[in-house]
């Protein structure tokens, strides 16, 4: 018998010795699935979502009083729609393969008989996993992959919280626009992309929505992440000299750029990334400082003290010993907290009923762990209010800068380098 | 202007690319042996530089002699362990025995410093200069300029002394040489001792321009064989050439045509060379 059940026991026997019995108290606990890398090559980040996910349940179970007076679900006492029951997380290792995220789907439906699963970092598992939840009638939900297909398949039981590469371009657009009114040069943009699926994929939805916007793209270098050299990249970049240079890199390329730009003297009057390679904790360590005022994306930036981010995020560092939410692990957490709302409403642990219950989800901004403007499903699955925070390199850590409504900081141009 | 930044940057860029080089092909043209593991020996540089400079506080004087220590000891070791052995193998052994001393060394590296990446901070010879409307940054200047010397050093040192004529002796008939008093053991551990000096020092003052990961030499490894058949195995002087021609060329292509054909360019240069001169621009037919 493990803990939860023991516990659950434990307060029934309690419960009916006073005589107060009711249905509650009889209340089996809902299993939700959660399939994520715990080995291989992402483990690292596996864990940590893991961790994140059961903080979360932890507090839908538990409650806590500070979160309770700005979401509904963490007053405790589980899950009010289904009579006080508990969630109980059925963990699953993907082990970083396709074929064994596909088997863990199958033993998550047919052998412990979760009402629904999160899974499952991966985007090519993604993919495997929720074909099997699709079969049988389950509720998928990914919180963190992005491939662009995973939401063009038809299907039906499937459900994704996460912002995609369109989402980031309509974030840099909306605030290049919006920097353009307050005065700042952005007559030129350049965008400088390695070039596979990742970089290509994202520079081109990047260079069609600014054509949408009436930003200007003068200039694509494509490039590939391996390099040895980016000095010619940079004197092209030097020569045009253009306002805005949008950065779609991996770490080894933006260790590289950042240190040519620095050797051959030029910068642009506003520099972004496009997160990845500049956001890898060993670049932010060693080229920080390089790096002042550069512009990033992040659905995750702290927040406001008492705010739901912040508070999540002290939650969080008590159960890491230290460790804050970053990107991955706050979107993560972000999916527990929507499928656990929607089976909360569901009132019911049946699959067809949770399906409909995600569908109908509208979460506003406020009770955001990560910086989504809330929760909604479009018919294919997709959250149509996803969207990032963006955030600026200050003394060595980035701070959130935009949306005005969630920044913590204001916003400091042009781009200072080092 | 920029164009002619673009050729001065292209050719610091070779001469790095002639310095690490210049070890694979001495090893080559000493022993007919092809070291697979030779990205990896210069990735080891980076790193013992990285950690002498970091962790010690030593700086770039001490962190230069110190990889250049390091590796020459390595080169020795794997010659004794490892190379020695195999040398008495078919061709195959040979080169599947340095591409596992390679596997090794890299996973050894995974697991001894982990997968980050690291870069070494900005000091003395982090600043850079302009002259006659060029930039020039101090660590590329001293990596190319330190290049240049150690190439042409080890160049001389295998043309006009008596231990290079010896070491030559060896790699064209090691019998006949023994019959002379020459000890070839001997000679063939000093060559890997000097290639791996030289390589150590490669990968110290690359260190100081770019970035450390355990992965780092697959990406040098290749420039390194392409400068070497591409200039003559077995010349040093050849790869010194080699690395200024690819160096300016990439560079030239990258900034012209656009950095993804750069490869293309280099490799079809790289292709009509072999045709015409199967062995190299300086190489012995």
């Amino acid at each position: 018998m493990d803990n939860m059940t023991r516990r659950v026991f434990a307060g029934a026997a309690a419960l009916a010795a006073l005589g107060v019995v009711t249905g509650a108290a009889a209340q089996q606990p809902v299993k939700i699935g959660v399939i994520y890398p715990l080995s291989g090559n992402s483990a690292s980040a596996g864990n940590y979502s893991k961790m994140a996910i059961e903080v979360g349940a932890d507090v839908v179970n538990n409650g806590n009083a500070e979160l309770a007076k700005i979401m509904p679900i963490a007053k405790g006492g589980g899950l009010s729609g289904l009579g006080g029951a508990k969630i109980q997380l059925i963990f699953a290792d993907n082990q970083g393969t396709p074929a064994a995220g596909q088997n863990q789907a199958l033993r998550l439906i047919s052998e412990e008989k979760v009402a629904a699963i999160i899974g499952a970092y991966q985007s090519g598992i993604t993919v495997t996993a929720s074909a099997i939840a699709e079969r049988h009638g389950i509720p998928f939900l990914t919180a963190e992959s992005v491939a662009a297909n995973l939401t063009e398949r038809g299907f039906k039981w499937f459900f994704r919280t996460t912002p995609v590469a369109i989402d980031f371009a309509r974030a840099y657009s909306t605030f290049l626009r919006e920097q353009k009114a307050a005065g700042q040069k952005v007559g030129s943009v350049a965008l400088v992309h390695e070039n596979t699926e990742y970089g290509n994929s994202v520079a081109s939805v990047i260079a069609e929505q600014f054509a949408k916007d009436g930003l200007p793209v003068t200039q694509k270098i494509a490039y590939s992440a391996n390099s040895s050299d980016v000095q010619p990249q940079v004197l092209q970049l030097k020569e045009k000299n253009p306002d805005v240079a949008i950065f779609i890199s991996y770490t080894s390329d933006a260790i590289l750029y950042t240190k040519t730009m620095k050797e051959l003297g030029w910068k642009p009057a506003i520099m972004i990334a496009d997160n990845a390679g500049f956001n890898d904790p060993a670049f932010v360590k060693s080229l920080g400082g390089s790096v002042e005022g550069l512009v990033n994306r992040s659905t995750f930036a702290g927040g406001k003290p008492g705010s739901v981010p912040e508070l999540f995020n002290e939650l969080y560092k008590k159960k890491t010993g230290g460790d804050s939410l970053d990107d991955v692990s706050a979107r993560g957490l972000q999916g527990f907290l929507v499928m656990a709302d929607a089976i909360n409403r569901a009132g019911s642990t049946d699959p067809a009923k949770i399906r409909d219950a995600l569908k109908a989800t509208n979460l506003p901004a406020s009770q955001m762990v990560t910086g989504y403007e809330g929760v909604k499903f479009d018919d294919k699955g997709q959250n149509i209010l996803a969207s990032t925070l963006i955030t600026q390199m200050r003394g060595g850590q980035y701070v959130a800068i935009w949306p005005k409504d969630r920044a913590t900081a204001q916003i400091v141009l042009p781009y200072k380098g080092w | 202007m920029t164009l002619v930044q673009v050729i001065v940057s292209g050719l610091l860029l070779g001469a790095v690319y002639a310095l690490f080089s210049s070890g694979l092909t001495l090893i080559w043209g000493m022993m007919n042996v092809v070291n697979f593991a030779h990205g990896d020996f210069v990735m080891l540089g980076m790193y013992t530089a990285v950690v002498i400079w970091t962790a010690l506080g030593g700086g770039p004087f001490a962190a230069v002699p110190a990889a250049a220590i390091v590796i020459a000891t390595l080169g020795v070791l794997s010659y004794f362990l490892l190379v020695r052995h195999i040398m008495r193998g078919p061709m195959l052994a040979q080169i599947l025995g340095t591409f596992g001393l390679a596997l090794f060394l890299r996973y050894a590296a995974f697991w001894t410093f982990g997968a980050d990446f690291k870069t070494l901070p900005d000091t003395l010879i982090g600043g850079s200069f302009t002259l006659g409307g060029i930039r020039f940054e101090g660590s590329r200047v001293l990596a190319g300029v330190g290049g240049l010397l150690i190439t042409l050093l080890l160049h001389l040192i295998l043309t006009r002394t008596s231990v290079g004529s010896r070491m030559l002796a060896v790699s064209e008939d090691a019998t006949a040489a023994q019959l002379m008093g020459i000890r070839p053991q001997r000679m063939q551990a000093l060559a890997w001792a000097m290639a791996g000096a030289a390589t150590g020092i490669a990968g110290a003052l690359i260190a100081t321009f770019f970035y450390t990961s355990p992965t780092v030499g697959e990406t040098l490894a290749i420039l390194a064989f392409v400068t070497v058949s591409f200039g003559g195995f077995g010349s040093v002087l050849g790869a010194l050439v080699a690395g200024l021609i690819i160096g300016v060329v990439e560079s030239l292509s990258a900034y012209l045509i656009g950095p993804v054909y750069k490869d293309v360019v280099v490799y079809v240069l790289f292709v009509l060379v072999l045709w015409f001169r199967p062995q190299g621009l300086m190489g012995k037919a």
